[in-house]
């Protein structure tokens, strides 16, 4: 395409609306406007200048704002459904069973509830348009910016401190009148912008003062962080960069963590606490009496082991680490792994402890405990008495086809089948234990009789990898530099210009707080005489103006 | 010393203290003629000393209470809401340093009243911190958050001015519908603090038995006649009245009879304004809004949005997610209160490109405003009360 040569002899990229150099309209239509757009400094962006392939089309939606802010419209409106109801892995359904969901769903919110799940709203984040759109978000981010950086870096390095009349004419801060002495106001003015800390360039008459330029990169600096956060996002998907499993673990166990190999832990205490009403002195009393019992602190004191190096997986041959108490708020961390106090079990039952009854004088020839998660074989009671456990049900669940069952290895319901062996009976009799039940397929001389329970805690712990996680804080930091840079710094500047004669113009942009850039320029005023200004958005400052201005 | 006691006088006298500056600064809009008179009024000058009397009386009360405690006072509804109030004020002293406008007093300070009548209608006691709130993160993540917040309500407050100003109420339109259901919203959350007050003084009980959404047995008490029924209630407290309805068991009766309380109360509010004055209540406030420059409010909203969205962000959105990354394992779980943060965030993110792009200034702008202390009070109380998730600690 060919270049725009403007009247100043600077040649200019084709879709220029405001020559880079002098400032000159070159569009039609910028030459009608009373105030001509200086968003992007008047350059050509490719958006606005390319219009006709397939790829022109898809970089001129993406690089519309307006397409941008209805892409995070819609993002908001469907995060906003997702919170109607609460979503799948906040409903308390085990397993992955759809009609299960849709069953929940249907049984709490009715109809409603059925068609939020039938819309997928239930699982809103986790659907597939939802992610198509934050994919829309993140290229709109990335296009928006690219139409918009470049340009705006080449005209502003390009401007010249000299601009064309017809520029200053067409800003939004503007004024021109002659004045008695210009090359003393002219002076004057230089100073007080060097005072007010602008960068002041003159050339041929002309002054350009500038300030904070580098807050108009800021958009692009905070676009850059969020385009960083996404991909962190992202790269969770790659194996190995993100682990995410729990563990249950009961109070004297051992066992290997699961999402990290080689590595095992202990629980050697789980412990709940809560303010008592004394030690938490009276400032809590009223809220303890209201409340009841408050938690403190829910605490698992761990032990964490490595099998030692070439050992064989599972193997005894393990080192010790370290002991830590994991509590809410400060998990154990080893190896760029974390891992979180999330639950806990109390009273689960660890022994059972039996007493050998003889049924007829009521007497006990013994007493055996088993271990209910690895209950031993054969119980010797002496004198020739023993047990021997046939059968192991820890989560008894009644009789299924003839057989006793288990519905888990968890020993919410311990059920056994015993052979007692005493001097009378040396073959032993066979009796079904399980708690306030005994069966017996013919009356027996011997009972075991429950006498006691030992319980304990577990722990639920959750184990967390995440490699992305120091790319998704750069993304953050990244975010908050741009963010404040384009917020807090505002990029201002003044064109100060003799004309003929004893003429002088003014005008001035900024991108944004345009009440600070009047007070800077109120302030250059009132040490040389310079045209009045008119703020031509400012409908109401002349009557303002024409009041406030009687000292 | 009693901090805990020392505490409570000082939100008393913060409280008081508002209401007197906001009497000066309604002094300071009304005796001026011209913006001259009007930005330097010996009404205005007074209305903020006051003002800043108030701040720091509630300064104190939230540095004493967080000695009794031994905690930052941010860990419940009323502390949280007192501390958003708090903070309200101070960014509107702020901003009145840099602009003079005592009709953004008028405004800030009412709103900042009605905030810290609501925080009361809650419990107020001292509670001790459960484990997951025990973090010092609890004080950073918190108070920058409600920085960011109430810095974002100071552009709602400089939007409303301006819609008070700018919008014709002499002739029947979409904007004057609105801002005047604004109005109404504030005379509603006055309603909820005049009934819960009324039937707090009374001493009002009535308790039941119910069945939860889990199918568990549970206990209530409400505070209020209940109107409304939990799911398969049974009276414990017999001479009380009957509920009018039994609602299902994903419904809190409770919470929903206090609502209804509240609409009534606030309803019978709003027809009494009506009737003294005979006018809706933003014509009421439109001459208070008259003096102010339209193109100056403008620009403190668009200003106060710059300067909080960033606050905001760190706050709602980065502290919280190194904060749930320590507590709950997890940096971000689409809990409700963690969705509703990124929707304020996404809101004004769209406001500032729609402000810059699309020019949206002027009305458009401070609607949009409004609408952002809408969304940001969406997430502090519905999402709290109704929505409960992680967060719900009050």
């Amino acid at each position: 395409m060919s270049k725009i040569k403007c009247q100043c002899g600077h040649e200019n990229p084709f879709g220029t609306v405001l020559c880079e150099k002098c400032g000159r309209p070159l569009t039609d239509e910028a030459q009608k406007s009373e105030m001509v757009d200086m968003r992007y400094e008047g350059s050509a962006r490719r958006s606005q200048t390319y219009k006709k392939s397939v790829i022109d089309k898809i970089w001129n939606f993406f690089s519309s704002v307006k397409i941008g802010v209805s892409i995070i419209i819609a993002v908001l409106a469907t995060s906003a459904i997702g919170t109607i109801f609460p979503q799948k892995f906040y409903v308390p359904v085990s397993g992955n069973d759809p009609s299960e969901y849709l069953e929940y769903y249907e049984r709490l919110y009715g109809t409603v509830g059925k068609l939020y799940y039938q819309l997928g709203f239930y699982d809103m984040y986790n659907s597939w348009w939802f992610k198509v759109l934050i994919g829309m978000l993140g290229t709109s981010i990335i296009i928006a910016s690219l139409d918009r950086v470049i340009p705006l870096y080449k005209s502003l390095t390009k401007q010249r401190t000299k601009r064309h009349p017809s520029f200053m004419k067409r800003q939004r801060i503007y004024g021109a009148s002659n004045v008695s002495d210009p090359d003393e106001s002219f002076n004057n003015a230089e100073k007080a912008l060097k005072d007010l800390h602008y960068k002041v360039k003159v050339e041929d008459g002309a002054i350009l003062a500038e300030k904070n330029r580098f807050g108009r990169w800021g958009p692009y600096v905070n676009h850059t962080g969020l385009i960083i956060f996404l991909l962190g996002v992202l790269m969770r998907g790659i194996p190995g960069f993100y682990v995410d499993e729990t563990m249950w673990i009961r109070e004297g166990e051992t066992r290997e963590i699961p999402g990290a190999p080689g590595y095992l832990l202990e629980n050697v205490d789980f412990s709940v606490e809560t303010y008592s009403k004394g030690e938490a002195d009276e400032v809590f009393g009223e809220a303890i009496d209201n409340n009841g019992a408050i938690v403190s602190e829910f605490k698992s004191d761990v032990k964490l082991y490595k099998e030692k190096e070439g050992s064989l997986p599972g193997s005894s041959d393990v080192e010790f680490m370290k002991e830590y108490p994991i509590i809410v708020n400060k998990p154990l961390k080893f190896d760029g792994y974390s891992i979180f106090q999330m639950d806990y079990k109390t009273g689960e039952l660890k022994t059972m402890t039996f007493s050998l009854m003889n049924k007829k004088t009521e007497q006990s020839v013994g007493e055996f405990t088993i271990d209910l998660n690895e209950p031993a074989k054969d119980y010797d009671l002496g004198n020739g008495t023993s047990i021997e456990l046939m059968e192991y049900y820890a989560d008894y669940d009644g009789i299924v086809d003839g057989q006793p069952s288990s519905k888990s290895p968890i020993p919410n319901n311990p059920a056994f089948i015993f052979n007692m062996k005493t001097p009378e009976h040396p073959d032993g009799e066979k009796s079904f234990v399980a708690i306030r039940q005994t069966l017996e397929v013919e009356p027996n001389d011997y009972e075991a009789k429950f006498l006691s329970a030992e319980t304990r805690d577990a722990s639920g712990l959750t184990i967390r990898k995440d490699k992305t996680l120091y790319i998704l804080l750069l993304g953050g930091i990244v975010f908050m530099i741009g963010v404040i840079q384009g917020s807090y710094w505002q990029h201002r500047r003044i064109w100060i210009q003799k004309g003929s004669g004893s003429e002088m113009l003014i005008a001035a942009h900024t991108n944004k707080n345009w009440y600070t850039l009047k007070k800077d320029l109120d302030k250059v005023k009132e040490v040389a005489t310079l045209p009045t200004y008119t703020d031509k958005q400012d409908k109401e400052a002349v009557i303002d103006t024409t009041e406030g201005e009687t000292k | 010393m009693d901090y805990a006691a020392l505490s409570a006088n000082l939100l008393l006298v913060s409280f008081i203290a508002y209401l007197v500056g906001t009497l000066f600064f309604g002094g300071a809009v009304k005796v001026s003629k011209t913006e001259k008179t009007y930005k330097d009024s010996m009404w205005g000058k007074i209305g903020i000393v006051v003002t800043i009397i108030g701040f720091v009386a509630q300064l104190g009360y939230f540095i004493t209470r967080w000695i009794a405690a031994g905690h930052a006072p941010v860990s419940n509804m009323f502390e949280f809401t007192t501390a958003f109030s708090m903070m309200l004020v101070g960014s509107f002293i702020l901003i009145f340093f840099i602009y003079k406008t005592p009709s953004l007093g008028l405004f800030a300070l009412p709103i900042a009243i009605v905030i810290i009548a609501y925080a009361s209608m809650f419990p107020r006691e001292i509670t001790p911190l459960i484990p997951a709130l025990k973090s010092y993160w609890l004080t950073v993540h918190v108070i920058t958050a409600a920085l960011g917040e109430s810095i974002l309500a100071i552009s709602a407050v400089a939007g409303l001015i301006y819609l008070a100003k700018n919008v014709d109420l002499t002739k029947k339109s979409k904007e004057r519908f609105w801002l005047e259901a604004v109005m109404f919203t504030v005379v509603l959350v006055l309603g909820f603090v005049v009934s819960s007050t009324a039937f707090s003084l009374s001493g009002y009980e009535a308790d039941f038995t119910y069945v939860d959404k889990n199918g568990k047995a549970s206990e209530m008490t409400y505070n209020m006649p209940p109107l409304f029924g939990m799911s398969e209630y049974e009276q414990v407290t017999t001479d009380t009245m009957k509920p009018w309805f039994e609602m299902p068991a994903i419904v809190n009766a409770k919470t929903l009879t206090t609502f209804v309380w509240s609409l009534f109360t606030g309803i019978i509010l709003y027809i009494l304004i009506r009737l003294i004055f005979r006018r809706p209540i933003a014509a009421l406030l439109q001459p208070f809004a008259k003096k102010a420059n339209s193109q100056l409010m403008d620009e403190i909203g668009y200003r106060s949005v710059l300067i909080g969205f960033p606050v905001f962000t760190l706050g709602a959105l980065i502290f919280a997610m190194i904060w749930a990354h320590e507590a709950w394992s997890r940096f971000w779980g689409w809990d409700p209160k963690e969705v509703w943060a990124l929707i304020t965030w996404l809101f004004y993110a769209a406001f500032l490109h729609l402000r810059l792009s699309q020019g949206w200034e002027g009305k458009k702008s401070a609607w949009l405003a409004v609408a952002g202390f809408v969304i940001i009070m969406f997430n502090l109380v519905a999402v709290n009360l109704i929505i409960a998730g992680l967060h719900s600690y009050a």
